[in-house]
């Protein structure tokens, strides 16, 4: 069990309403909260509790400030960006003494970047609320801290934050003691529910709270709470005492471990505590005299608690605090320790206060790594007579100076742990398994197991790295496995990626899924990995795993098959009972999903064993290739000094001297990763081909390229490149090449289904077809760069059709979208028709992921070096982040036209009235202001006033920007709606595209308004029962926003204008785009076929409203799909997300079919009647 | 009027009823069937393969993307009562046979030895009276021969007989090329019915998109005359009774049916087309049919005009053939 479970069961027996919002990696809690009470599964008191999912955190902190005031057990799940909106609720509810927890999985607040790892910022950003704090640091101490709040809360009326750290704690897979609902019973005090409900605002009692208090009353008033939180520390004791009786396991608001006569002693709270423990065992092993203060309870701080707790004979005490305060005195923890020690003397806890060293160190900010040797620096640092009193350690500070060294090699041996490391694909499945083997391990002996993993920021072919433990007693290291007694790598090219061999330890284990015949996977080996596997002297297994799961009819799942390998080799348990467990978990895991699942998992172990080998090889290398480098020779010394080494995962060996100081990082690096990721790539077919580039536009990562160019460029292509001639009259002798990027393409398979040309006596055959990757990726790669040496055609020349935007180079290229993603196309049209003068302003989701996460980011530049210039700020501000931009650009070409207009005399009268009066409404006057623009630098050159340099600084803001507000349904529908309308009301010449999936994409599928009626999500388990929102409608009653509803599979050209028309729009424009999205539950490679049925059952109905028709005097809405054709289930049939409703509810599936396809006409005749009342009227006869 | 007669060792209160069809998923429609005196109720057929592939596809839609990311670990919820494969239908047949008086049957389509057998169990154990053997194969291999295909039709039988107690039906193609011997080995397997015939639902050409297409059509009465034929030569050679499925629209259509052997009909076009209170009209139709041609029962009419017992035998055979091109000719 991970902590969100297991604080998630906690929390959901001991409460009645939960009001929630998706917030990584607090969601699974969320969740959970919501499956258990969609199953109708009781709290202690047998009611069922109420999970209600609101449209931002700070409307879930409303709702539930309203449920404590209405007088009912409540409690709520949020870390981050979250935690940070429902401060001013958080300082309500203390102030009015409501019993309240509020369980955090601590993580970062975005600042220089976004960060979705732990550490305690966001925490710490909530001293002054008024919330009782308390941390757990492992998943067992995070269950049974949950508890103690909800002990405490209820007692004391203080509210908790209970917080634990972010995916370190709230994700690790823990073998843990669970407790019982008599536990809970026996600990939770009924008096002070009682006492709960009696304050609640009743009519029937009434009482009036949240007034307003004037200077006479406020202050007063406001410290009528201290004896409340001057008590706090001792019910808190008792909770923990009373706890220690239930369940044997004792805490205290500060525990202590390590020599009882320390001299150096570490303070330090959260999951970094186990760490620190551990090495304080060991290092005293050893003779040294070390501690560790581990802090639960942290508001209120109990300066007398904390005195007992240190021990008299400390020397030099290090605060480590996994947050940081820029211009601080010092981190909170530090500042609190200090301050304890002053007022400890003072009261007479402690003497000589002033003769103990107190530094303060920070660690671990964004989940970075704090394991045993960096807490030896600590401690080292700490025996020093001239400790630095502000340190960080972790990593390499070249430039202030601050972070300590560490020897990377010291690790502390637990004796009979066993350490196994696997590295894998998401998609096959490893995780999972490895969730599994934990329990086999955890409930079949009486071994303590452990997990965590490691998964990628891509999502297409992305990686993961599972980290298991197993021993005889309780595992503390909270930290990665950095030598395994086995490593398995479930993907060979994997081996070319990531360092995998490093992990192993000497005479270790390694197991290899290599494709082909076992006998030849040594000879298969790149001769660096051959060399590792001789040097550590490590047992060497390989299986073709991928070919026995796809003989069982599971391609690509080879999730059994190398968990079979595992206690095959390992022999963490007997043979025959692992496999007995392995189809026990099996059955367990996939029974819901069907027998056919489980019989074939049960086939996939039936056949490993049989194909499973040991590799006897040579003591010396037989390899003449090797390991393929990172990224090519010829990549940028930025992309080789620093994206090349986070790219080979050894991003944390960067010092900081690598980073920029800002968070501005240069675009267009995803081209120098090449992550060969499809097993079969389009190729091209140049007899069949029609030239009409749909798969080009189509295709979610630009990975499948057109371009026209004279004939003689092909003088020096290289021996497989593809041509033929262009076929279009004005043309005429230009060759045409359509070019796969081999090593980019993530094989979805969507450029091969929208492809309408085929070979007319075999139509199995189109003009492309999907063919496997690796026979031709080494002269693809070379194709790929010959065709991008090839110039790109000039913008001013192109037209505004589909066929004609793909010669336009796409300046959003091999992002980490999903393989067959529906988002990315439109972005990447975007960026074909206007990046080269766009700013977007990004909301958090799905497309700032894979738009701008780190090692590599997808907006690139053209030829001249332009191209997208790209922002994330929050989720929820995102149409406001935009409009800003806006008003700045507007801000600036107004400076520059005033200036213009005052260099008149050295620009010339000519000069200053074309620039003043451009048309640049087209690609040609852009290009023609451009111009301008250079005739201007020159004729200012040498110019020396001040008003002349300005200008010069100044003047690009001359040529026209667009701003586009980009971001998906959650943003745009929920959290970020009110900025989005108060945005579109403003009248300024802002575009919005929304991407609309239909639900929460990133974090996992949670329902967001726009999720349709009938769907299943997460948060409507019953199939979501009100229709989604209709936010094009919305934005149209201004009338004087543009708006639009588009849908790429359903009517290319379509999107084409509107995007179009939507730019031109001196005014708001709002598009709506349709995206297919994997929370759907169906295969993308029919993404585009979906959408059309979409749009032909009149589900997604295709318009366009536009103000500027309205002043003409003609209908500004415009239907531009037909009526609805066919039936709703023609497209709901085939998604996941519709057909799972049937399966738990027919009767109740078909009754929110039924009440889905009256909205679907219903909304169809509304548009129709809106496109036609508007019509002029017919003229008099 | 007797209009009882005997089906697969049931005694059922007339010969007609729904054939296999979506029409049972609705329990109105079933009750209204019932109403309309429908001698029994057979269920759509449960489809192994469907089974199977739609629980694989669902396992890759919804497992394959979860536990890559680390925002989403997962993109739909946890179900507790997931619902997927033959639970449904077995709750179905379960509810219908509560319902309703009359014999409820079964209708299987598997596609691995375990699962006829497997389902068939489960369709016993949910209640249904009977089961029919929905053997709806086509036989794309060429290297597949004749022999192959009626041995595994008949390997079918024999394990489900093994398994289930209730009759067993099979439900049959009529591209066997000799349907007497087969049909005689499937009751000396111990068929306990044969029906004629399954409709296969024929592809058609876009050609334009130069697709193959999927279509649907509602079968037409003349599809009936290829049942009436081998109705009329089976009857008499077999102990497991006959039944005509395909093409029976009209009372006319069913009483040819029964004198042609047929001890039951089935018909869905009709009720699709109609409604299922047809059902009720063709019962009363037939029964008219009887009163104003003065039979006695039902039983009386069974057969009269097989190939044993009609007038002219010879129309049944070959020189049929021949005869149709001479009128086509005049």
């Amino acid at each position: 069990m991970d902590a969100n479970e297991a604080v998630a069961s906690v929390a959901y027996r001991l409460n009645e309403f939960f009001a929630i919002y998706p917030i990584t990696p607090s969601s699974p809690m969320a969740e959970f909260a919501d499956e258990w009470s969609a199953a109708s599964k009781p709290n202690l008191w047998g009611a069922v509790p109420s999970v209600v999912e609101m449209q931002s955190e700070g409307g879930a902190a409303g709702a539930l400030h309203g449920a404590l005031q209405a007088g009912s057990l409540s409690a709520s799940f949020t870390a981050s960006q979250g935690l940070l909106l429902m401060i001013p609720n958080m300082f309500k509810i203390a102030g009015e003494l409501s019993p309240f927890c509020l369980h955090v999985t601590a993580r970062a607040v975005a600042t220089h970047a976004l960060s979705i790892f732990g550490d305690h910022s966001d925490v710490m950003a909530c001293r002054q609320t008024g919330f009782a704090m308390l941390c757990g640091g492992s998943v067992q101490e995070a269950m049974d801290t949950a508890v103690i709040s909800q002990m405490v809360t209820l007692k004391s009326r203080v509210p908790f934050l209970h917080f634990f750290d972010g995916f370190r704690t709230s994700h690790e897979v823990s073998k843990i003691q669970l407790l019982s609902d008599d536990d809970l019973r026996s600990l939770v005090d009924e008096d002070a529910i009682a006492a709960l409900r009696d304050r609640a605002l009743t009519p029937d009692a009434p009482k009036i709270r949240g007034t307003a208090q004037n200077p006479d009353a406020f202050f007063q008033a406001r410290e009528g709470c201290n004896s409340f939180y001057d008590k706090l520390p001792e019910l808190v004791k008792e909770a923990m005492d009373a706890f220690a009786a239930r369940t044997g396991r004792a805490y205290k608001p500060f525990d202590y471990d390590g020599a009882p006569d320390a001299e150096h002693v570490v303070v330090i709270m959260g999951s970094g505590a186990e760490a620190v423990s551990e090495t304080v065992d060991a290092l005293n092993e050893g003779g040294r005299k070390t501690g560790v203060i581990k802090v639960r309870l942290y508001r209120p701080f109990c300066v007398e608690e904390f005195a007992a707790t240190l021990p008299k004979s400390v020397k030099s005490i290090a605060v480590l605090d996994r947050t940081k305060e820029p211009g601080a005195l010092g981190e909170p923890l530090y500042l609190d320790v200090v301050a304890a020690l002053r007022q400890a003397e003072t009261l007479g806890l402690l003497e000589n206060t002033s003769a103990i060293k107190v530094t303060g160190g920070r660690y671990g900010l964004g989940s970075k790594e704090f394991n045993c040797a960096m807490v030896k620096a600590v401690f080292d640092e700490l025996a020093k007579d001239d400790p630095k009193k502000v340190f960080t350690v972790g990593i390499n500070d070249d430039v202030t100076g601050l972070s300590l060294d560490y020897d990377p090699a010291f690790e502390v041996e637990t004796p009979g742990m066993k350490q196994a490391v696997f590295f894998g694909l998401g998609s096959d499945g490893t995780v999972g398994a490895n969730k599994n083997s934990i329990k086999i391990i955890g409930e079949g002996t009486d071994n303590y197991a452990q997990g965590y993993f490691v998964y990628d920021s891509k999502k297409a072919g992305a990686m993961t790295v599972s980290h298991l433990r197993f021993g005889p007693k309780p595992i503390r290291a909270t930290y990665l496995i950095r030598q395994a007694e086995f490593v398995a790598c479930h993907r060979f090219d994997l081996l070319h990626q990531v360092d995998v061999l490093s992990y192993a330890k000497p005479n270790g284990i390694f197991l290899l899924n290599s494709p082909g015949d076992p006998d030849e996977a040594w000879s298969r080996l790149p001769r660096e990995i051959q060399e590792q596997i001789i040097l550590k002297n490590l047992s060497f297994y390989a299986i073709d795993a991928s070919s026995v799961a796809r003989a069982v009819g599971m391609p690509g799942r080879i999730n059994t098959i190398m968990q079979t390998c595992y206690f095959a080799i390992s022999g963490v348990l007997p043979k025959d009972e692992a496999i007995a467990q392995i189809k026990y978990a099996i059955k367990k895991t996939y029974g819901k999903r069907g027998d056919a699942v489980v019989q074939k998992n049960y086939e996939a172990v039936d056949s490993t064993l049989a194909n499973l080998k040991q590799i006897n090889y040579p003591d010396a290398p037989t390899s003449t290739h090797h390991l393929n480098p990172v990224v090519p020779e010829d990549a940028p010394d930025f992309v080789k000094r620093v994206t090349a080494l986070m790219l080979a995962g050894k991003g944390d060996l960067l010092p900081v001297s690598a980073f920029p100081v800002d968070g501005t990082w240069p675009t267009g690096t995803t081209q120098w990763e090449k992550r060969n990721i499809a097993e079969e790539i389009p190729v091209w077919e140049t007899d069949i081909c029609i030239q009409c580039n749909k798969c080009s536009l189509v295709c979610p990562h630009a990975a499948i390229r057109p371009k026209v160019y004279q004939p003689e460029l092909l003088e020096n292509a290289p021996p497989t490149f593809k041509s033929t001639d262009f076929k279009v009259r004005d043309f005429a002798g230009m060759k045409y090449t359509l070019q796969v990027a081999a090593e980019d393409c993530t094989g979805c398979h969507l450029c091969v289904q929208v492809c309408p040309a085929k070979d007319k006596s075999n139509p199995s055959r189109k003009a492309i077809n999907m063919a496997p990757q690796l026979p031709l990726r080494d002269a693809e790669r070379e194709n790929f760069a010959f065709f991008n040496e090839l110039p790109d055609p000039d913008r001013a020349m192109l037209k505004d059709d589909v066929k004609t935007t793909q010669f336009m180079k796409p300046l959003f290229e091999f992002s980490g979208a999903c393989a067959g993603c529906g988002e990315t196309p439109y972005i990447k049209l975007l960026t074909q028709m206007f990046g080269d003068r766009m700013l977007m302003a990004n909301a958090t989701g799905c497309s700032s992921i894979y738009g701008g996460n780190l090692p590599t980011t997808p907006y690139t530049t053209d030829h001249c070096g332009r191209g997208p210039a790209w922002a994330n700020s929050l989720f929820e501000d995102n149409a406001e982040f935009g409009l800003g931009m806006r008003a700045s650009l507007d801000q600036s070409k107004v400076f520059a036209e005033h200036l213009v207009r005052g260099q008149a005399s050295v620009l010339g009268d000519d000069l200053v009235s074309a620039i003043l009066s451009a048309d640049q409404s087209t690609e040609q006057g852009i290009e023609e202001q451009r111009k301008r623009v250079v005739a201007l630098r020159s004729a200012l050159s040498g110019q020396t006033s001040s008003e002349a340099k300005s200008l010069a600084q100044v003047a690009d803001y001359l040529v026209n920007k667009s701003v586009w507000i980009v971001g998906g349904d959650g943003w745009a529908y929920d959290i970020g709606f009110g900025g989005l309308d108060h945005v579109i009301a403003s009248g300024r010449n802002v575009n919005i595209l929304v991407l609309d999936t239909e639900v929460y994409s990133n974090t996992g599928g949670q329902q967001s308004k726009s999720t349709p009626l009938g769907a299943v999500a997460k948060f409507s388990m019953a199939g979501k029962a009100v229709p989604k929102k209709d936010l094009g409608l919305i934005a149209s009653s201004y009338g004087t926003v543009y708006v639009a509803r588009v849908s790429l599979g359903a009517k290319d050209s379509h999107v084409v204008s509107v995007f179009r028309e939507a730019e031109s729009y001196d005014g708001p424009s709002l598009v709506i785009a349709y995206s297919h999205c994997v929370a759907h539950g169906y295969s993308l490679s029919q993404g585009l076929e979906q959408q059309k049925k979409a749009v032909a059952c009149g589900y997604w109905p295709l318009f366009r409203f536009d103000p500027r028709r309205a002043e003409k005097g003609e209908n500004p809405m415009k239907l531009d799909s037909g009526a609805p054709k066919g039936s709703l289930a023609d497209f709901t049939r085939n998604e996941t997300r519709f057909q799972m409703l049937a399966r738990i509810n027919p009767e109740r599936s078909a009754m929110l079919h039924e009440m889905a396809e009256e909205s679907v006409k219903e909304r169809y005749a509304l548009y129709q009647q809106m496109a036609a009342s508007m019509e002029p009227a017919p003229a008099a006869e | 009027m007797d209009l009882t007669t005997n089906y697969l060792g049931l005694t059922l209160k007339n010969p007609v009823m729904p054939g296999a069809s979506p029409l049972v998923d609705s329990l109105d429609n079933v009750r209204r069937l019932e109403d309309a005196g429908a001698a029994a109720i057979v269920m759509h057929s449960l489809f192994e393969e469907q089974i199977t592939s739609q629980q694989l596809a669902e396992f890759a839609h919804t497992e394959m993307p979860a536990e890559s990311f680390g925002e989403a670990t997962s993109y739909f919820p946890q179900m507790e009562d997931y619902a997927l494969g033959p639970d449904r239908y077995l709750e179905q047949i379960a509810k219908i046979k509560s319902m309703v008086e009359i014999p409820v049957i079964g209708s299987l389509n598997g596609t691995t030895l375990g699962g006829w057998t497997d389902h068939a169990r489960l369709i016993e154990q949910a209640g249904a009276d009977a089961l029919e053997l929905n053997v709806y194969y086509i036989a794309t291999d060429p290297d597949e021969t004749g022999a192959e295909v009626e041995q595994r039709t008949l390997d079918i039988l024999e394990a489900v007989k093994d398994t289930v107690k209730i009759p067993i039906a099979v439900k049959l193609s009529p591209f066997f090329s000799s349907l007497g011997s087969f049909g005689k080995q499937l009751d000396a397997a111990g068929a306990a019915g044969l029906i004629l015939f399954n409709r296969f639902y024929q592809p058609d050409i876009d050609i334009e998109e130069l697709e193959v297409l999927q279509r649907l059509d509602l079968s037409t009465a003349a599809e009936l005359r290829l049942r009436l034929r081998w109705a009329a030569i089976l009857h008499g050679h077999l102990n497991a009774s006959i039944a005509v499925s395909g093409g029976i629209h009209s009372v006319e259509d069913v009483v040819k049916a029964i004198m042609c052997g047929a001890s039951a009909v089935q018909t869905v076009s009709s009720l699709l087309k109609n409604g299922p209170a047809h059902i009720g009209s063709l019962i009363q139709g037939v029964r008219h049919w009887l009163e104003d041609h003065e039979y006695e029962s039902v039983a009386q009419m069974c057969g009269s005009m097989s190939l044993q017992h009609c007038p002219d035998p010879s129309i049944f055979e070959r020189a049929n053939y021949l005869k149709v091109l001479q009128l086509w000719k005049v």
